[in-house]
């Protein structure tokens, strides 16, 4: 039944795009373990990372695009919820790194035996155990959302508001983060992590069964986010997006909806953020920070908002550019060219690089036939 | 048609007593009261500002009146009641302007309507069955749209927007349907037609229709209210309604 869900409709677009998925996770690390380093098809290690942290984007990007893109929330917050699954993530690879610590402390984390901590806080108990960090993965980020979510949805917090507030809340949490007496680590996080599930986490063959991961996991949160935009229940969210108050007086409870969304998205963003840690190896404050957030929002609208494909791809292609603009002489100029990015797209392609690809694609084919219109309106 | 709710206090489907609203001062409503009998169709006329739009945000459960009473189906309180739980009783409603939804397909548009529990776990793993399907060919064919199922609702001429909204009043089968000026901005053939729609619906269904347009109203040929400054000035047949001295003062003759 849960096949049948997740492939239910399948359109060639999702098609291709999990093909493309499938072929990333087993031909990249392949490669990169098997084949020598002076053969052309040779990926260096540090390319598969970097790789993989686009990756890791793209998931939080569809999470986004659920939410923003089918449901009309616009969070500028996403990040805080990656962050979250982030830390849950890095609490346990801290609990991991045991006595190798430079204090040496079976127990404390480096961090604590330096503020002079002499036993652990309760909300580190248990991130020992992978099964219980993996669930607080899933778990604080989705509880933060339902309550978030609670209270806004049945408020009727909607539009520029609930943006705003959002916003605020993944600067509340950069400002709680950044406290020493936390427990979190302060302004440098956590880091110098040793092994992941008894594998040294800086080892070729860890850090190729992270990028595969990453490259499955976001096929399983595009199956699941593609599985609920095409049931009756994203007709339903697609519906709240365009005429809340109609969808209102036909009967249906609009905040139970938008909280399922809401809560799922922000589930999804954690896990992205979970995979998103042991591969670059640090997690900190400034993840939580508001830029981060919008920046997210950018890659949905450039990639093609409320299409799920195009939110992946929009992450992807932001990042990559922003590699290769932060490296070299156009590195001072990479904020100019995001924010001139935003505007290009906003004014010239309102439907994204996948949208706009499509409909040329579309009129090509069938001269004098308008393509079908993508639910993609203005907010 | 309905038989009386056990430990019902009145027989009528919809009864309001004494009910008052104002906004910042404003009284949009003033000591209203009105009762619709099940099976009754009744059409509200009014100049603008009487209330119409206000009364049926009222019944809807968008506005909470100030005082009075809005019973429903001789037992529920309406006042204590927020939409979607009086949408689920069995009240549809059509806006004035029409609101489908403009990136759904026809189809679509109806199925969302379509009578069926709304809670997110039944959505989720919905799977239409035959006889709904079947339900919603039929939908499709009464209101003239059959051929264009596929195509987006947001495509559709203001007069097929208002005849799709009339089709998803019919898919949520309500007991009760509160219907805002159906023939605004239609052609005059349009118009007749949706008479003729109306009047299909209203033989197993409660209608309150607000309109401004005589013709139409004739063509109904019902029972009127007329509203005026948040009151009921006079209710009766439309020719007695509009030999009546008060009426021509505040509506007709203007």
């Amino acid at each position: 039944m849960i096949t049948r869900f997740l492939l239910q409709k399948m359109d060639r677009r999702g098609g291709i795009f999990l093909a493309i998925l499938l072929g990333l996770a087993v031909l990249v690390p392949l490669s990169n373990l098997l084949l020598p380093a002076s053969s052309p098809f040779h990926v260096p290690t540090s390319t598969m990372s970097l790789w993989g942290k686009y990756l890791c984007y793209a998931l939080l990007a569809v999470s986004l695009d659920l939410v923003w893109g089918y449901c009309g929330i616009l969070s500028l917050g996403h990040g805080a919820f990656f962050a979250l699954g982030g830390y849950a993530m890095g609490m346990y690879l801290m609990r991991q790194i045991g006595s190798r610590g430079v204090y040496g402390n079976p127990i404390l984390p480096d961090f604590m035996v330096f503020l002079n901590w002499q036993e652990l806080p309760w909300y580190w108990y248990g991130f020992s155990s992978f099964p219980f960090a993996m669930l607080m993965v899933l778990a604080v980020p989705g509880l933060l959302a339902f309550v978030f979510g609670w209270f806004a949805f049945r408020s009727r917090v909607t539009g520029v508001y609930l943006s705003i507030i959002t916003q605020a809340l993944t600067y509340a949490l950069l400002l709680a983060f950044f406290r020493n007496d936390m427990g979190f680590g302060g302004n440098n996080g956590l880091t110098d992590f040793k092994d992941i599930l008894g594998f040294n986490i800086q080892a070729q063959a860890t850090r190729a069964a992270l990028f595969s991961l990453t490259c499955v996991m976001l096929a399983v949160g595009f199956l699941i986010a593609r599985g609920i935009v095409v049931s009756k229940l994203g007709k339903v969210v697609i519906a709240i997006r365009d005429a809340e108050s109609r969808t209102r007086f036909l009967g249906y409870r609009v905040d139970r909806f938008k909280l399922f969304v809401f809560t799922v998205s922000a589930c999804m963003a954690g896990v992205a953020g979970a995979l998103y840690v042991p591969q670059v190896g640090i997690i900190n404050p400034s993840e939580f920070a508001p830029a981060n957030s919008i920046e997210t929002v950018i890659w949905v609208a450039v990639g093609g908002r409320g299409t799920l494909v195009g939110a992946a791809l929009g992450a992807v292609v932001v990042n990559w550019a922003k590699t290769v603009f932060t490296s070299g002489f156009m590195a001072p100029y990479w904020l100019f060219a995001l924010g001139g990015l935003f505007v290009v797209v906003t004014l010239f392609l309102p439907k994204g690089i996948l949208g706009t690809a499509e409909a040329l694609w579309a009129r090509r084919r069938k001269p004098g036939t308008t393509p079908a219109a993508e639910p993609a309106p203005a907010e | 048609m309905n038989a009386p709710v056990p430990g019902a206090l009145t027989s009528s489907l919809l009864y309001l007593d004494g009910v008052s609203v104002s906004f910042d001062g404003f009284k949009a409503i003033r000591g209203l009261s009105l009762t619709i009998e099940p099976g009754e169709m009744r059409a509200i006329i009014g100049p603008n500002g009487a209330g119409k739009t206000t009364m049926m945000d009222i019944i809807t459960g968008k506005t909470k009146p100030d005082v009075g009473t809005v019973m429903f189906g001789g037992s529920v309180d309406l006042t204590k009641l927020d939409e979607a739980a009086i949408a689920n009783l069995g009240i549809g409603r059509k806006f004035q302007k029409p609101t489908v939804f403009d990136f759904h397909t026809i189809e679509d548009n109806i199925l969302l309507a379509l009578k069926s529990k709304r809670t997110v776990g039944r959505t989720l793993f919905w799977k239409t069955e035959e006889p709904q399907q079947k339900r919603i060919d039929d939908i499709l064919g009464i209101v003239k749209l059959a051929d264009k199922r596929d195509r987006l609702a947001g495509s559709l001429s203001h007069g097929q927007k208002q005849w799709l909204e009339i089709g998803m009043l019919l898919a949520q089968d309500p007991k009760l349907l509160l219907v805002d000026e159906p023939a605004a901005g239609m052609t005059d053939g349009e118009t007749a037609q949706t008479a003729v729609l109306l009047k299909e619906i209203a033989r197993d269904h409660s209608v309150i229709v607000v309109e401004h347009d005589m013709g139409f109203i004739r063509e109904l040929g019902v029972k009127v209210t007329v509203l005026h400054e948040g009151s009921v000035l006079a209710e009766g047949p439309l020719d007695q309604v509009s030999a009546n001295e008060r009426v021509v003062e505040v509506y007709l003759g203007r």
